[in-house]
Order: structure tokens, then sequence, then C-alpha cells
């Protein structure tokens, strides 16, 4: 049995890696403690400040073929709550579940004195750890906090050395997505002495807006303003940007992995790129706190098929699989291989094929349709609306007309790839709705292994005989 | 023996496949793959390209869906309901290869044609100017609907006669009442009315008014007269009180006559009608409701589901059973009292290819009931079509080119159930539709 416990940053201990991430669902205590209780590891406390005030509405989202929330954008500001409620109920939730890691995500005016006397407060209440939220992309960053230093390399340093100044407990700072390198501000943290990252904090955003109103959303009165951009949508950016500072060498630091997670998959994903731990807020308020049961189940049993005993088994083990474009194999070929057995013919790859690939599906099995060229999209739907097609009618039919499924794919809906022209982009294979359908299988071009780089010093060499 | 107002058989015909609401409309919008050259499009006589009108209903933009299908099928209202989808656009889905479900393609079609009918009907087609030359439509039904539409279209009028007092054909006379109700079919005859074709009512053509004087006025004749009232069986007693014609009686209560109705109806006949006429005679309090037909299960000319679902409408199916008499009920009167059956057995394969019953001597049985309906198929208005000009039959059928519906009369053309022995009303649309169109581009080469 895989085991999942966690020690980040260098003394944060958790039962396991899945936290609720800063943000709605660590709110108060007594959500902390339902989250607890229904198996979550650690929670970042919605983030400690000055007092401020929420408007409504606050979220609005990005839906997908039906689907819900596949990006959550939000306009709410920090903890609304009084900093002595907070910081009781952190205290109540340490008594009570001494072993889960709760976190303090502080943001305060960037005053040294300020800094100070908020990390002695969150500390002295029990926090195990500080999150500097200097990320926050809306609202507090008008004010002078939140991405507004997490973009100003200078700044994130100067502010992470004031923290360190006082901190007697791990200091993550939260990295904001909202900045051309991200490596330049992880570090700054790293130079001001940072003990882990967090990233990535929401991307900004307008999700979208409304076609009656004119308004985006979320409408405040008839206003809106740019949010935060989080949810399924944002998970790759957020692979990328976790990627990028745990393979540079002087950002590197201990990884909290956010952006998009909502399941073990993905939980698995952040960790083999490096991630020590990772947090949740989009589908835990999607879903609710239950997600957490199969994000344990499932990484245990993933790991337990793939020999993983603990995390640090596979931590970072993709890191050394994402390499600079340069660096690919120019002589590696794969071609697209159509299952005719499980095709449904839906046609999705052909189509995908000529109008985003390279044209090199065809739909000529039917001996009719070949010899004369491949037809083109156009052609072969004016062929078929050309066709008759009649209701069949047992009575008027003779005794088939009541034939009835399930039918094979006609031979003349199975797509063929012409293997030669084929240049092995996937496309078919992503647009196949069946599993397995499509396979892309590599073909041996008889040439070793060959990179752009060693191609081009290869030529160069030869120009310089 | 009941009667009843239009409020009550509407209650009493509660809609067979109740429509979408606009969410669960979007879910399984979402669910069409949007095939290339989808099947379902090419299964579906008239064309309509099923994956765009589906995606267009998923982006709420239901106005172009409902356009997107009345560009292929300007009955697509009434199609979308009356339609055996499972042997059509649903049957050919690829879905049953896939989680095997597949596209509620006939609910979705009604839900961006319901929008259509109730946000003022105004469709958007591209209407070429207007041309002098005029084509006359015999007959109201789908066919002729279909193809003096298409002719507007294009330009040229059409004047459609009908003998009846309304339009629509068996989509307001014929079609059980939980699948289309007569306002359903007039909205569509409304729709071709608006864009400029002319109905003459109670005109019998070849009576009222004879065909030369069409040739005389109209540049093209499109035949779409449908199929005649049946042949008499030639029983005994089957001019008794309560013996009745299916689609007579389907006529009837769909139009709100008065419709008595018996305790205990036989309804003779295997096919698609006899399945509506004895699922209307439950509906409308029967108490039981047998059907009969020579033949087995397996020969039965209805539609599978079409059979199933009448089973659990509480339809009382007695197969390879033959009527052989209707008997009079003692009392004095003429009315019905009871039918008169023999039992039959199946033997090797006819010409049709189903096996051909044969009686069982001795077997004969008296199965009581006050009413019988009789839905064993329809004549043909030989008649008529006789006395159209250089018009070749085959089979009691009009013989046409498929692709254009043209007659061995070059100005004759002709579609629907006079063509095709009696289809569904999605072939009579796309034969008229084809006709429409070969016919104004003959007019056109013609006339320029």
């Amino acid at each position: 049995m895989a085991d999942l416990n966690t020690v980040f940053a260098g003394g944060i201990r958790c039962p396991n890696p899945f936290w609720l991430a800063s943000g709605p669902p660590a709110n108060c205590g007594e959500q902390v403690m339902r989250a607890f209780d229904a198996g979550w590891g650690g929670a970042v406390w919605k983030t400690l400040g000055e007092p401020i005030v929420n408007v409504t509405s606050r979220y609005s989202s990005v839906d997908w073929n039906g689907q819900r929330m596949m990006g959550l954008n939000n306009i709410e500001l920090i903890t609304d709550r009084p900093l002595e409620v907070n910081l009781s109920e952190i205290a109540e939730v340490k008594k009570r579940y001494p072993r889960h890691a709760v976190i303090a995500s502080l943001m305060v005016e960037s005053k040294r004195e300020a800094w100070h006397q908020i990390v002695r407060q969150a500390e002295d209440a029990g926090a195990d750890g500080l999150e500097l939220n200097f990320g926050c992309p809306h609202g507090m960053s008008e004010r002078g906090m939140g991405s507004a230093v997490g973009q100003v390399p200078e700044y994130t340093q100067m502010i992470t050395g004031w923290v360190k100044e006082v901190a007697r407990t791990p200091v993550l700072v939260k990295l904001t997505p909202n900045i051309s390198d991200i490596r330049m501000v992880a570090r700054a943290a790293k130079r001001g002495g940072a003990d882990g990252l967090s990233a990535i904090n929401t991307l900004n955003s307008i999700t979208g807006i409304d076609l009656n109103t004119l308004t985006p959303r979320p409408d405040v009165a008839g206003k809106s303003s740019h949010g935060g951009y989080c949810g399924p949508a944002v998970k790759p950016i957020a692979l990328h940007m976790v990627q990028q500072i745990a393979s540079d060498e002087a950002s590197r630091l201990a990884i909290s992995g956010i952006g998009g997670i909502s399941g073990w998959q993905e939980a698995a994903e952040f960790i083999l790129l490096g991630a020590g731990t990772v947090q949740v807020c989009t589908a835990a308020m999607h879903y609710g706190f239950r997600i957490v049961e199969d994000m344990i189940d499932g990484l245990s049993n993933w790991m337990d098929a793939k020999g993983f005993r603990t995390l640090e088994d596979f931590r970072g083990l993709a890191l050394g699989r994402v390499a600079e474009w340069k660096h690919l194999d120019l002589n590696y070929k794969i071609v697209a291989r159509i299952h005719p057995e499980k095709c449904i013919g839906c046609d999705l790859c052909y189509t995908a094929c000529w109008d985003g690939a390279h044209q090199c599906i065809h739909l000529d099995r039917e001996p009719a349709a070949s010899g004369n060229g491949h037809r083109s999209p156009a052609q072969v739907e004016a062929e078929s609306r050309r066709r008759i097609a009649t209701t069949p009618i047992a009575k008027l039919d003779g005794a088939n007309g009541n034939a009835s499924g399930p039918y094979a794919t006609p031979l003349a809906r199975i797509p063929r790839v012409d293997e030669n022209e084929c240049v092995g982009c996937n496309l078919c294979a992503l647009v196949c709705p069946v599993e397995g359908c499509i396979s892309m299988e590599q073909v041996d071009t008889g040439k070793p292994p060959e990179s752009w780089e060693q191609r081009v010093a290869a030529l160069n060499k030869g120009g310089q005989r | 023996m009941a009667t009843y107002t239009p409020e009550e058989i509407a209650q009493r015909f509660s809609e067979l496949h109740p429509p979408f609401d606009p969410q669960a409309a979007l879910v399984e919008a979402n669910r069409c793959l949007y095939c290339f050259d989808a099947p379902c499009t090419a299964a579906c006589p008239t064309h309509i390209d099923v994956p765009r009108f589906i995606k267009k209903i998923a982006s709420v933009n239901l106005l172009g869906s409902a356009q997107t299908i009345l560009d292929a099928n300007i009955l697509g209202a009434s199609c979308a309901r009356v339609c055996p989808v499972d042997v059509l656009c649903e049957g050919a889905c690829v879905l049953h290869r896939y989680n095997k479900q597949p596209i509620e393609i006939g609910k979705l079609q009604r839900h961006a044609m319901d929008h259509f009918y109730s946000n003022g009907a105004r469709p958007r087609f591209a209407v070429a100017s207007n041309k002098s030359k005029k084509v006359a439509c015999i007959g109201a039904g789908p066919a002729s609907l279909a193809c003096a539409a298409e002719l507007r279209k294009q330009g040229y009028g059409a004047t459609i006669f009908e003998s009846r007092p309304l339009a629509g054909g068996l989509n307001t006379y014929g079609v059980a009442e939980y699948k289309l109700r007569p306002s359903d079919s007039l909205r569509e005859v409304e729709l071709v009315k608006s864009m400029g074709v002319d109905f003459q009512f109670g005109v019998t053509v070849g009576r009222d008014i004879s065909l030369e004087d069409l040739e005389r006025e109209y540049a093209a004749v499109f035949i779409a007269v449908g199929l005649a009232p049946p042949e008499p069986l030639n029983l005994s007693g089957e001019n008794l009180d309560g013996v009745v014609d299916a689609l007579r009686f389907i006529a009837d209560y769909k139009t709100a006559q008065t419709i008595p109705v018996g305790q205990r109806v036989a309804v003779i006949g295997g096919g698609n009608t006899a399945i509506d006429a004895a699922n209307a005679a439950k509906r409308l309090g029967a108490a039981e409701v047998y059907l009969i037909y020579r033949r087995g299960e397996r020969e039965m000319p209805a539609f599978l589901f079409e059979y199933e679902n009448s089973k659990l409408e509480g339809v009382q199916f007695r197969l390879q059973t033959q009527p052989l008499a209707i008997h009079p009920d003692g009392s004095g009167t003429r009315r019905v009292g009871a039918l008169e059956c023999l039992r039959v057995e199946l033997g090797p394969q006819d010409a049709s290819g189903r096996r051909r019953p044969e009686a069982v001597q001795g077997s004969n049985f008296l199965l009581a009931c006050d009413m019988v309906i009789l839905a064993t198929g329809q004549s043909r208005f030989l008649d008529f079509l006789g006395r159209c000009r250089g018009l070749e039959m085959r089979d009691g059928n009009v013989v046409v080119d498929p692709e254009t519906g043209r007659t061995t009369n070059p100005r004759y053309y002709a579609g629907g159930d006079c063509v095709n022995g009696g289809r569904e009303v999605v072939d009579a649309v796309a034969e008229g539709k084809r006709a429409g169109q070969a016919i104004a581009k003959w007019l056109e080469a013609q006339h320029g």
C-alpha cells in the first residue's frame, strides 16, 4: 500500500499531499475541519490581511459543450472576516487536528512592520507554515498588493526577506502566472530566502460577456472587472510553469502545485513535474470536499500499480523528459493506423486531416470510390446528398425492410491513412471519439536519432570544411 | 358509444414523445459527435443536415437551427414527430456502435421547430424573383406542399388543388393524434401559404376543373393525389353499422366530429395504420381492442417499434387469424355483433418473401365485438390517373424518374403515395422537393 505521508519545504508534515488552496473552501475553521474529516492533508487558510469589503456577484465561469465550470473566475478579495476570529479558529483547528497542515496565507501592505506583525500573529496561532500571497491578480493588486508585488522581482525578494527575518516556520511564496517568465520571480523569492513556491495563482481573465445585457461576467451592478481564472482549463498552463521553475537551478525550491487539479491524475502529473504537494480549489468548490477520497484512493492505486512506495519515488520523474525542441529526434517517425473493427464511421478524422492537417486520410476503401484520385470533403458530401434515400418499409421492400441493427460500420465510411503522406501529427487520434481506434505507431526510418541541434552542428561542420 | 369534445380528445391523446425542455435539449445536442458526411443526413430522404442543426441547438441558435431544417424539409416540424426515426436518421446514428444510445434527432428537430413556430414562423429563404409561369399541384398533402414551396423559392407560381376543406393530407387527417395534432400540421400549411402558394379547396380535379383547363393555365402539373379508400374485403356483413374504414375513423376523431367507439373493437390489418386505429380505439375508451392479422409477428408490415408500443397501449394482437365474416348482434338491428375468424398456419414463402398464410379448415371461431375497423391497405385513384394522358403505371403506382419525379408525360410530374405506394411523410416531402426543383429547372431551360 502506497505511503502518501508528506514532509514539505523542510518541515510541514501532513498525511497526504492534498491541500485546499487559499480560497473560499478554506475560509473558516468549520470548513477546514470538515475538509480534514473528509481526508484533505492540509489547507492554506484564505488570505489574512487588513479588513476588506467584497462585492456581489463574485464568480463567473466558462461552460464547455454542456459541461459546467471548465474554468472559474473570481473577483473576491482576501478574507473579509476579522483577523482575530481567523487566528483563534486556526488555533482551534491545529489543536483538534495536530497531524494536518494549516498554512496561513498572508497579504498586507508593503511595510516591513506590517509583515512582521502578521507573520508573528499567524505563527502564534499555530500555523505550520506561511504562504505569501504575491499572486492575487484582482482588486488587491490595485492597492499595491498581491500580483503587484509578484510581478516585480525586487519587491518579491524584499518582502520575502522581511518575512524571513521573523518567521519560524517554512515560508512559501505564491507566484502569479501573469508575467512573461515566471522564473524571474521564482529566483527572486529564492534569493529572498523562501523555503518553497506555490504555483500558480489565477490568470487574469474576462470569462465572457452576457449577450443580452452586454455586461461582462460577473456582473456587479452593470459593470465587471477582470478576475482570476482557474479550474480545469488552466492546468496545462500551470503544469508548464511548474516545470519551468522545477527545472531552473536558480529557482529550485519545494513546489506546491496549483492549477486545475480535480483528481488524482492531475495530482500525479504535478508531482511528476516536481511538486511536493498539490492544492485544489475549484474542484472542491464545484463538487465539495468529498472529491479527496478518490484523489487519495486513485493515487495510491496508481502508485501500487507502478511500484512507487512513496511520493518521493516518482516526484520529478517526468522532468528529464521535457527538453527544448532542438533536442527532439528528427528521425523518429510515427504514423496513424486506423483499426477498422473499432471504427464507428463518424469520419471526424477524415475531415480533421483534410481541413486541419495534411490531407492524408481518404475515404476510398470502397472500390467504386477510388480510382479517380482522392475525393475532397466537398465531393464526398455532394455525392452523398445526390443519393436517393427512402424509408425502408417491409410491406413495400420485402422481408428485409424491418431489419434492425446493430449494423457494422459500412466499409465506405472507414477511412484509410496514406502512411507515405502521414506526418504523424496525432490530430486524427485526438479527434477520434473511440479509445484505441486510431493508434500512432512507430515506423522504422532506418536512421539514427538526430536532433535539430545536432543536424545544424553537422551542417556547420560540413560548411567549415 | 362515446363522443368526445376536442378538449377530451387532446386529453386522451397525450403525446407519445413529450418535447425536450431547453436544458435537456442542450445536453442531448452536445452528445452529437458532428460526424462528417453524417449517416443520419444520408439516411434522411430529405437529407436534412442533422449535425449542423444539432450544433446550432448546442449554440442556442434555435432560429438558425430551424432554418437549416426548413432548407431541406419544409415540413420539418411534422417530420420531427411522425418520422419512423428508428429506421431513418436515428437508426443510422454512429453512436449505436459507440455508447449504444443514438442521438434523439427527432426530438431535437422538434425542439428547434417548436421554437420557430412559437416565435412568429418567419423563415429566411433566398427567394428568386417572380416568374410568370405557374405550376398546378393536385392534392394538398406533404408532397404537394413540398413541391409548391420549392417552386416558390425558385420564383414560380404554385396552385394547390384539394378536394377536402383542409390542407396537409395525412398530416392533418391521418396521423395518430399522440404524434401530431391537426393544428401542428395546419401551421406548416400556413408557412407554405406565407411563401405565396395559392390553395383551392373543395376542388376535385377532373370533376370541378378539367385536366385540359389545368394544362392550359399551368406550365406543368404535379400529381400528388395519394391513395384512395380501401377496397372492400368482400366479407359478408361488411356493410353493417359499426364497420368503418381506419383512415376515416382516424380523420373523424382528429377533426373532432362525433366519433362513436365500441366497447369491443376488432381492427383488421397489420400495418401502421391498423396499429394507429387500434391505439386510438383504446384511447377513446374501448374496453377490448383486438388487432386481427393473417400472418405472424415477423410478417407484419408495421414497424417493430409501433407494434411494441401498441402492446403497451393495451391492444390485443390476434395474429395468424383470418377474418371470414361479420355478423349482426342478433337483436334484429344492423349492428355488428361478432367477427367470425379462422386460424391460420404459415406455409412456405410467397412472392413477397413472407410465409404464405394457409387457413386451418374447421378452426372457425367468433370474436364478440361491436365495432370493426378495416385497415387492410388502400386502393389507388386509378380512374383519375387513367385520365392523365401518357401516364405509365406499374403495380398501380405512377412511374416516374426517381431523380426528378417526371412521369412519362413530360409536363406531368408526380410524387408521394401515388408514386411510392404509401411510404412516410418524409418520403413524400423528398419526392415533392425533388420534383419542384426539377420542374423549376425544366421551366428555366424552356423559358429562361
